[in-house]
């Protein structure tokens, strides 16, 4: 039995159609923070395997996923400064309450 | 031909990956689901270093599995009682959240296999056709200014991590 790379590629799908999933139907401010964390290394995870499989001899897409993590950090960063700023004016983290920026 | 220590690991990896990503947007507490979220990481972390990238592998367990997961739990634990559950969601935006990753998925999945990907490439090949990447290597591709280096996202990045704790702190902080 050979691991291709498309055996690496499905889980990575499952990856994003949960991510998506939680992104559309959760309610509070750090879970979505979640699911997009979940969205951002699938596609970190496709990087790897595409290099891998397809351009073994070069490391443009390890260099691409470690730009990429330094900027999943940067962002989740700021995200949860914000969600902590949010919380102390508003007192809560649910998107039904905190929609004041609508009207 | 690949070996059965590696299929198994690999077999291993995409459960974890599978089952704690499903937990991870399911469940009802969000201390579990920032926990779910870990496992997912250091699942996504073993696949890079079978596939052959230990830095990479290292850096995904420190800055992710470390760094960001720490922030997780600290503004959960700082936003949350210990006992609030995450709110059950309305019915509609369930229904659109299924169709959406579905169709998303299948999509993709339907990509995936017509696409002319080499599928008869086993993992020890990919593995046998490409040099080890040392730390040497990973340096030189940082800090160079040739073709396929790269020093100035290399800096860009340091400036928007400088600008991030700038504005982590502006934003945080007590009036």
């Amino acid at each position: 039995m050979d691991l291709s790379m498309l055996w690496y590629l499905v889980p990575s799908v499952v990856m994003l159609a949960c991510g998506v999933y939680g992104f559309v139907t959760r309610k509070n401010l750090i879970a979505i923070l979640i699911s997009l964390e979940l969205i951002l290394n699938s596609a970190d995870l496709n990087f790897v395997v595409f290099n891998r499989y397809l351009f073994p001899d070069m490391m443009e897409g390890m260099v691409f996923t470690l730009f990429s993590i330094a900027i999943a950090a940067a962002e989740t960063a700021v995200a949860i400064a914000i969600i902590i700023n949010v919380y102390r004016a508003v007192g809560a983290t649910d998107i039904n309450i905190v929609n004041k920026m609508k009207h | 031909m690949d070996s059965v220590g590696n299929i198994i690991v690999y077999f291993i990896v995409a459960l974890a990956i599978v089952v704690f990503s499903v937990l991870a947007v399911k469940s009802k507490r969000i201390l579990r689901s920032a926990t779910y979220l870990l496992f997912v990481l250091l699942a996504t972390a073993v696949a890079y270093f079978q596939l052959g990238y230990q830095f990479l592998g290292a850096v995904q367990v420190a800055v992710y599995a470390g760094g960001i997961m720490v922030l997780f739990v600290f503004s959960i634990l700082l936003t949350h009682k210990p006992d609030d559950k995450s709110g059950t969601i309305e019915s509609h935006r369930r229904v659109l959240g299924i169709v959406a990753s579905a169709a998303g998925a299948v999509l993709l999945l339907f990509a995936l296999f017509y696409m002319p990907l080499p599928h008869d490439t086993s993992l020890a090949e990919a593995l046998a056709g490409g040099p080890q990447i040392t730390m040497h290597d990973i340096g030189e591709a940082f800090v160079g200014s040739n073709r396929f280096q790269y020093l100035l996202p290399f800096e860009a990045i340091s400036v928007l991590l400088l600008a991030c704790i700038i504005g982590g702190v502006v934003v945080a902080r007590k009036r």
